[in-house]
């Protein structure tokens, strides 16, 4: 789980682990682990996304929960901070009534030089059921499905550069919920690139399901070399990329990781990679605005944007719990079939 | 072996229905199914018995007691109970009745919508083999069956009933 700490133009994004699959499922092609949507095929994501759709519904009831976990334990494995995520991840956990341990690592066993490894003993000692596990480091998710006991199941919530796989699952059920088929529709992903695990989750899902056209719009500094391979089209002009789009994804622009100078200033970056309402009409009329958030007004996105018509921001945080319930259910069913 | 005609027992029902209904005072009952068989003979019952009110769907797929014996079913569809069940009397009905499983976790679902002021069950087979003390006021047919045999719905169009013998491998499952 070694990643290269080169943040530079021309850096690679890091490889995936070696056949992630083998992990990732089980021997009759059931979803065991959710560490990376590479390699999942077609018909398991569309799986995840109807199952998804049943968890939607539950707002309807007076009960908002299901009894499906009862009596397993999951726990938040948290490398890195995270509101949203992880708050989510709980929340779909206690809806399918399992109990959730949240593990913030930062500030208990890291400082005391306890290994990833000695936590993992540890927490698997107190007879859990899952890890649902941050961390800066890529890679971090598949090392810990390959050493977790038979049993139990990992869900990567976000592992470095590399994926983040519930965050795409979610940004596609928004998506199908609003246009239906992919095969007709032109995605656009715009802003940093090279170091959004999202992006490259999304990526992976877009493709898989068909998208008619996968764009990515960035600077030259915030692509990674090997871009051509992820099999999208590339636009360094954010006018060009966003013409006739149907959805527009914007991604953060990590400022916590922009230590090196990829850009000349954040109001530079708004002025050529912003989306504001002049640029919005570029896009198809009933084009979707999507962003993973949290979105920095004034950075990437215009005020006006976000909050607009347009925007489906709020809605991706609220099918995040359906699908998060869909995964954990999966997982865990896979275990027991 | 010949099975009971759908659209007969389909009518007796309706018959069985409506006399529970008036000897109970109920009005206007909603009317729920459960997937998949279950929605199939609600919708016709439905009709029968002239309800306006809008037919509710279960699915109780999460609501299951063998979930952690055989995992998550492929193709959950979402449940719809379009109106309040708080107070309201429901029709519950499904189409096979034999180890009172799905209508245990049937009631415990429609629980998490509301409070119904009462729930009637109405099968269109019931079968031997109950595991749970649980009884349907409305029965299409009664039947005996051997335990490797199982009686299912076919549907939607026609409906009709099959019978099936099942290897008994799969009853370890």
């Amino acid at each position: 789980m070694t990643e290269t700490q080169i943040a530079h133009p021309g850096a690679r994004l890091p490889e995936p682990g070696p056949l992630p699959n083998r992990l990732q499922l089980t021997d009759d092609g059931q979803l065991r682990h959710m560490l990376t949507i590479e390699g999942l095929n077609r018909e398991l994501l569309t799986e995840i996304l109807d199952t998804a759709e049943s968890f939607a519904n539950m707002n309807e009831k007076a009960v908002k929960k299901v009894p499906l976990l009862r009596g397993k334990t999951i726990v938040n494995l948290f490398f890195e901070a995270s509101t949203r995520t992880r708050t989510t991840f709980e929340l779909a956990a206690k809806r399918l009534s399992a109990d959730v341990l949240n593990v913030n690592i930062d500030t208990s066993s890291a400082v005391k030089g306890e290994s990833l490894l000695d936590t993992l003993r540890n927490i698997e000692a107190m007879n859990v059921d899952m890890f649902v596990v941050r961390h800066e480091e890529s890679g971090a998710a598949h090392f810990i499905a390959r050493h977790v006991a038979p049993g139990i199941s990992v869900l990567n919530a976000g592992d470095g550069r590399h994926a983040h796989p519930t965050q795409a699952l979610l940004d596609m059920f928004t998506i199908r919920r609003h246009k239906g088929d992919f095969t007709k529709l032109k995605v656009a992903i715009v802003g940093d690139i090279l170091h959004s695990r999202v992006a490259r989750s999304q990526i992976h899902a877009l493709n898989i399901l068909q998208t008619g056209e996968v764009r990515v719009v960035a600077p030259c500094s915030l692509l990674p070399s090997n871009v051509d391979q992820l099999g999208v089209h590339v636009y360094n002009d954010l006018d060009a990329g966003l013409k006739d789009v149907d959805v527009i994804i914007m991604l953060r622009l990590q400022r916590e990781r922009m230590e090196h100078a990829h850009l000349p200033s954040e109001h530079e970056y708004y002025q050529l990679f912003g989306l504001t309402s002049r640029r919005l009409q570029l896009a198809h009329p009933t084009c979707l605005v999507m962003h993973p958030g949290p979105a920095n007004r004034g950075v990437e996105i215009e005020s006006a944007v976000a909050d607009g018509p347009h925007s489906v921001i709020l809605e991706q945080v609220t099918y995040g719990i359906s699908v998060r319930m869909a995964v954990m259910s999966m997982v865990m069913g896979a275990h027991q079939a | 072996m010949t099975t009971p005609d759908v659209p007969t027992l389909l009518d007796d029902m309706a018959e069985q229905a409506r006399h529970y209904l008036k000897t109970h005072g109920i009005a206007a009952p909603i009317v729920v199914g459960i997937h998949s068989g279950g929605v199939w003979i609600a919708e016709h019952l439905r009709e029968r018995l002239g309800v306006e009110r809008p037919l509710g769907r279960l699915d109780i797929s999460f609501y299951r007691d063998d979930f952690s014996r055989i995992g998550m079913h492929p193709q959950v569809r979402p449940s719809e109970l379009p109106e309040d069940l708080d107070g309201e009397h429901v029709l519950l009905v499904d189409d096979v009745l034999y180890s009172g499983r799905t209508i245990r976790a049937a009631l415990n679902e429609l629980f998490d919508y509301g409070r119904p002021a009462s729930v009637t069950l109405a099968v269109l087979v019931e079968r031997d083999g109950r595991e749970l003390p649980i009884a349907a006021a409305i029965v299409g047919a009664h039947m005996e069956l051997g335990k490797t045999e199982q009686i299912k719905l076919r549907g939607p169009e026609p409906l009709r009933l099959e019978r099936v013998t099942i290897d008994p491998e799969d009853l370890k499952a």
